[in-house]
C-alpha cells in the first residue's frame, strides 16, 4: 500500500510540476496577477508530494519491503540501517527521485526567499523550474519507476553493492546532486531575462548567491567522492579522469566561470551575453552528465545498470531543455548586450580571461571524454582517451591562470595603473618564488621543474590571498573593513593554493610499493617500517573479513597500528579491501592487503602520499569562501536598506 | 541575429546527433580498424611479477586470443568462467591484458577466480589500450600466426560466440 502512495504522490507532483511550468508563464505573458500567482503554491505542493513519495521510498527501505522491486535489488536484511536509508539513492530510480527532491527544495527555497522581485520574474523562474520538474517526474513514472512491485516477492534482497557501503556514499550523492541541481536555479534566472528582457545589476545580483550555493555544493561533492574513491575503491587514487568524474567537474569549471563573470555584470553591467550563456552550459553541462552516467554511452567505472530506452528518454529531454535554451539565447541576447568597454589592465581584463581559461579547460575535458565517441563516428575507429592526455590537456590553461589569478584578485575595477598593482604583487611574489622552489625542495627533494612551477603557484596564490586581510588588519582605526565578499574571495582562493600544493606534491613523491608480508615480519618503505603482528577473522553484520594488524614505526618510535581488511560480502560474495589508513595532515599512510602467496604471507600495498589532505581540504576551504562571499550583507539588505546604504563599502582596493 | 549568438546552439545541434550515435551504436557490432593488420606489439610489465614483461613477440607464430579485463568491470567476471573452460581446453593461448586498473585488485582477482591467462601485461593508464583500439572491457582480439588482426569481441566471450566467431577462423586458416 505505502508503495503504491508513494507512486499516486509522484503522480500528483507531476500535475503540479505542469500546472508550475504553465500558468505562471501564460500569466507573465498577459499580465494576469491570479494566474502568476499559481507559482508558489504549486511550487510548494510540489515538494510536499516528492516528499511523500520519498518518505514512501525510505519506509520501504527500512521495513525490508521486497515486494518493492527496487528494494530487493539494493538491500537486504542485515544491512545496517544508515545503509538501507542511503541505498534509497544507490541506483538509478533512487537517486533521481533524489534529484526531483533536492529539486523541489530548491525550487522552493527561489519562492520563499525571491518575495522582492518583480512578480513576473519570479513567475517565470519558478515556471522554468516546475518545467524542469516535469522532465524528471516523467522520466520516472515513463521509464524508472522506483516503486515498481516485484512478485512473488523473494525472503530477501540481493544487498547494497559492497563499494557504496560506506558513510561516503551515504554523504556524496545528495550533496553533488544538491550543487548540480542548484544550477537549475541559474538556469531559470537566466531563461526568464531573456524571456522578459530585463538583465540589470540587480539581476546579476539575485543570480549571485544562488549561483555560489550551488558551487558550494558541488565543490564539496566533487572532494566527497575524491575522498571516498581514494579509501573506498583500493587504489588510492584521488582522481582517474573517468568519464563521470569529468561529468561532474564540467559544470564546475563552468560554474567557477559562471561565479566570476556575474561578478562583473554586477559590478560594471558587463559580459551580460556571456553571462547568460555560461549560466545556461553550467546546467546543461550538468544535464550531459546525467546522461553520460544512466545511459552508459561511456564506459565507467560508475556502472548504473544502463537500459536504451532511458537513454532516448534522457537524450530527448536534453535536447528539449538545452536546444530550447541555447535557441533563445540566439534569438534573444544580442538585446541584452552591453556595449561599455574597459581599459585593457583592469579587472575586468583579468576575469575574461579567468572566464576564457576556465572555459577552455572545460572545453578540453568534453572534448577528452567525448573523443572517442567522435572519432569513432567519423572513422569507426575506437579510441581512448586516458588520464596522461587529460593531466596535460588540463594543465594548459590552468598554470596561466593561476598565475594570472593573484594579479586579477587586487586589480581594480575600470582602470589599474600597473605600476601599483606591481608594488603591491612585489611581496607575494617573492614569496612565492622563494617557498615554491624551497619548500618541496627541502622537506621532499629536488624534483623537476613541473614540480618548482607547481609549487611556485601554489604558494603565490596563498600569498596573494593574504594581502587583503594582512591590509584589513593593519588599517587605521575607524575605516571599513574587509566586507564579506572580499574575504570569501580570498579564503577560497587561499583554498586553491593549498589544492594546487597538495596536487604538486602528491603527483610528484607519492610512494607505491607493493611487498611480501608474512605475521612477525617487518618491511620498509618510504622510511617507515611496516610491522605485520597479525591476522584475526572479524564479523560484520553482513561481510566476514580477514583483518591484519599492522604496526607502523618510524625511527624506532611507535607512529600508528592500522587494520586493512579483506572483505567477503555475504549476498552477493565480492570481495573488497578496506584499506588501513593512518592519516596525518602532512601525508597518508594507506596500506591495502593485496592477495594470499601461499601460507600466512600476504602481498600488501602501501603508500606514502604527502599534503594528500590538501586537496580536499583545499576544496573544503575554497566552499566555505564561498559561503563567506554568499553570506555577504548586500545579499541580504532589503531593497530600501540598499538604497540607503552608502555604496563605499562595495569597492574593494 | 548575429553569428555569435548563433554559435551555441550550433555546436550543440552537431553534439546531439552525436550523442544519438552513441546510443543507437552496439559496441559489440563494431569490427577493429585492424582486422586484418597487424596487431600493435607492445611490451608491458607483468601483472603477476612486475620484473618479468609480457610482450606482443611472446605469442609470435601461434594462434592466441588477447583478452582485455579489469576488476571493475562486471561483464569480465560474467566471462570469467568461459575462459577458465577455454584455457583447460587449451585449444588457444590466452593473454590478458589487465585494463585501467588496480593491480593488488587484479592479482586478488586473479587467485580467487582463477588464473585462465598464460601472462598478464599490466596496462594501468591504458597506454596499450589506446594503441589497440580499446573501447572497454571486456574485449578479445583473435591474433593470427603471423601477427595480424583476425577478429574482435567486444563484449563478454560466451561459448556460443566463441564456436560461431572464433572456431571457423581458425578451422579455416588451418591449424
Amino acid at each position: 500500500m505505502i508503495p503504491e502512495l508513494g507512486h499516486f504522490a509522484l503522480t500528483l507532483a507531476l500535475s503540479l510540476a505542469v500546472c508550475q511550468g504553465i500558468l505562471p508563464l501564460v500569466g507573465a505573458h498577459r499580465g494576469d496577477a491570479a494566474l502568476m500567482g499559481v507559482a508558489r503554491p504549486a511550487a510548494t505542493g510540489q515538494l510536499v508530494f516528492v516528499a511523500i513519495a520519498f518518505a514512501c521510498l525510505a519506509t520501504a527501505f527500512l521495513t525490508d519491503d521486497f515486494s518493492v522491486l527496487y528494494v530487493a535489488r539494493n538491500s537486504q536484511l542485515a544491512l545496517p540501517d544508515i545503509y538501507k536509508f542511503s541505498a534509497i539513492w544507490g541506483a538509478h530510480e533512487g537517486s533521481l527521485l533524489l534529484w526531483t527532491l533536492i529539486l523541489s527544495i530548491w525550487t522552493v527555497a527561489v519562492a520563499r526567499f525571491s518575495r522582492e522581485l518583480a512578480e513576473p520574474f519570479v513567475a517565470r523562474v519558478l515556471a522554468v523550474l516546475g518545467l524542469l520538474s516535469c522532465g524528471f517526474l516523467l522520466f520516472m513514472l515513463l521509464t524508472s519507476n522506483p516503486f515498481e512491485r516485484l512478485f512473488p516477492a523473494p525472503s530477501d534482497g540481493a544487498d547494497l553493492n559492497p563499494l557504496l557501503q560506506d558513510p561516503g556514499l551515504a554523504y556524496h550523492p545528495p550533496v553533488l546532486y544538491t550543487g548540480y541541481v542548484g544550477f537549475a536555479v541559474a538556469f531559470a534566472f537566466a531563461v526568464a531575462a531573456m524571456i522578459s528582457g530585463d538583465l540589470d545589476k540587480a539581476w546579476a545580483r539575485w543570480t549571485r548567491p544562488w549561483t555560489t550555493w550551488a558551487w558550494v555544493f558541488l565543490t564539496v561533492g566533487i572532494a566527497l567522492g575524491s575522498w571516498w574513491a581514494y579509501y573506498e575503491l583500493g587504489w588510492g587514487g584521488w582522481w582517474a579522469w573517468d568519464p563521470v568524474e569529468n561529468a561532474s567537474f564540467m559544470p564546475w569549471l563552468v560554474g567557477t566561470a559562471l561565479i566570476h563573470s556575474l561578478a562583473v555584470t554586477e559590478r560594471r553591467g558587463l559580459f551580460k551575453s556571456w553571462t547568460l550563456l555560461l549560466a545556461i552550459a553550467a546546467f546543461s553541462l550538468s544535464l550531459l552528465g546525467t546522461f553520460f552516467v544512466r545511459s552508459g554511452i561511456l564506459v565507467s567505472v560508475h556502472a548504473f545498470a544502463t537500459d536504451p530506452a532511458r537513454g532516448r528518454f534522457i537524450l530527448m529531454f536534453l535536447a528539449v531543455v538545452i536546444g530550447s535554451a541555447l535557441g533563445l539565447y540566439a534569438w534573444r541576447a544580442h538585446t541584452l548586450d552591453s556595449p561599455a568597454g574597459f581599459r585593457p589592465l583592469s579587472r575586468e581584463t583579468f576575469l575574461l580571461l579567468n572566464n576564457v581559461l576556465l572555459v577552455i579547460a572545460a572545453a578540453l575535458v568534453l572534448l577528452g571524454t567525448l573523443a572517442p565517441l567522435g572519432v569513432e563516428w567519423v572513422t569507426g575507429e575506437k579510441i581512448s582517451v586516458g588520464p596522461p592526455w587529460f593531466d596535460v590537456a588540463f594543465s594548459l590553461p590552468m598554470i596561466p591562470l593561476m598565475f594570472l589569478l593573484g594579479a586579477g584578485m587586487h586589480a581594480a575595477w575600470r582602470y589599474q595603473p600597473a605600476p601599483g598593482l606591481g608594488r603591491l604583487l612585489k611581496w607575494p611574489a617573492l614569496v612565492a618564488l622563494v617557498a615554491g622552489i624551497a619548500v618541496p625542495a627541502l622537506f621532499y627533494g629536488w624534483a623537476g621543474s613541473l614540480v618548482a612551477v607547481g609549487g611556485i603557484a601554489a604558494f603565490w596564490i596563498m600569498a596573494v590571498s593574504l594581502v587583503q586581510p594582512l591590509r584589513s588588519w593593519r588599517r587605521a582605526p575607524g575605516t571599513p573593513g574587509m566586507s564579506r565578499a572580499v574575504a570569501g574571495m580570498s579564503i577560497a582562493h587561499f583554498g586553491v593554493g593549498m589544492f594546487v600544493l597538495g596536487v604538486t606534491v602528491v603527483s610528484a613523491f607519492s610512494v607505491e610499493q607493493d611487498l611480501k608480508l608474512a605475521p612477525g615480519e617487518s618491511v620498509e618503505a618510504a622510511g617507515y617500517t611496516f610491522h605485520l603482528r597479525g591476522f584475526q577473522n572479524v564479523t560484520g553484520p553482513n561481510y566476514r573479513a580477514l583483518e591484519a594488524e599492522v604496526e607502523i614505526r618510524r625511527d624506532g618510535r611507535h607512529v600508528a597500528t592500522v587494520r586493512p581488511q579483506e572483505r567477503t560480502y555475504l549476498v552477493q560474495q565480492n570481495p573488497m579491501t578496506e584499506a588501513g589508513i593512518d592519516p596525518g595532515w602532512n601525508r597518508d599512510l594507506f596500506i591495502a592487503l593485496g592477495q594470499p602467496l601461499g601460507g600466512d604471507t600476504w602481498s600488501v600495498r602501501v603508500q606514502y602520499r604527502p599534503l594528500i589532505r590538501f586537496i580536499w581540504f583545499g576544496a573544503v576551504v575554497m566552499a566555505i569562501g564561498g559561503i563567506v562571499a554568499a553570506s555577504d550583507r548586500r545579499y541580504r539588505l532589503t531593497a530600501p536598506a540598499r538604497e540607503r546604504q552608502p555604496v563605499a563599502a562595495e569597492k574593494p582596493a | 541575429m548575429k553569428l555569435r549568438f548563433l554559435a551555441p546552439v550550433l555546436v550543440f545541434a552537431v553534439l546531439v546527433p552525436l550523442l544519438i550515435f552513441g546510443l543507437s551504436r552496439n559496441p559489440a557490432e563494431l569490427p577493429s580498424p585492424y582486422i586484418g593488420k597487424p596487431a600493435p606489439v607492445f611490451t608491458l610489465p607483468d601483472l603477476e611479477d612486475p620484473s618479468r614483461t609480457v610482450s606482443s613477440d611472446d605469442y609470435a607464430g601461434r594462434y592466441a586470443l588477447v583478452n582485455v579485463w579489469a576488476t571493475w568491470c562486471t561483464g569480465c567476471r560474467e566471462e570469467h568462467g568461459f575462459l577458465l573452460t577455454l584455457a583447460e581446453r587449451g585449444e588457444v593461448p590466452i593473454y590478458g591484458l589487465n585494463w585501467r586498473d588496480d593491480g593488488a585488485a587484479a592479482r586478488r582477482w586473479l587467485a580467487e577466480l582463477g588464473d585462465p591467462y598464460v601472462a598478464t601485461g599490466f596496462d594501468p593508464d591504458g597506454r596499450v589500450g589506446i594503441d589497440w583500439g580499446v573501447y572497454g572491457a571486456p574485449e578479445t582480439f583473435l591474433i593470427g600466426p603471423d601477427g595480424t588482426v583476425l577478429h574482435r569481441h567486444v563484449s563478454p566471450l560466451t561459448e556460443a560466440v566463441w564456436q560461431r566467431d572464433f572456431v571457423p577462423l581458425i578451422a579455416q586458416e588451418g591449424r
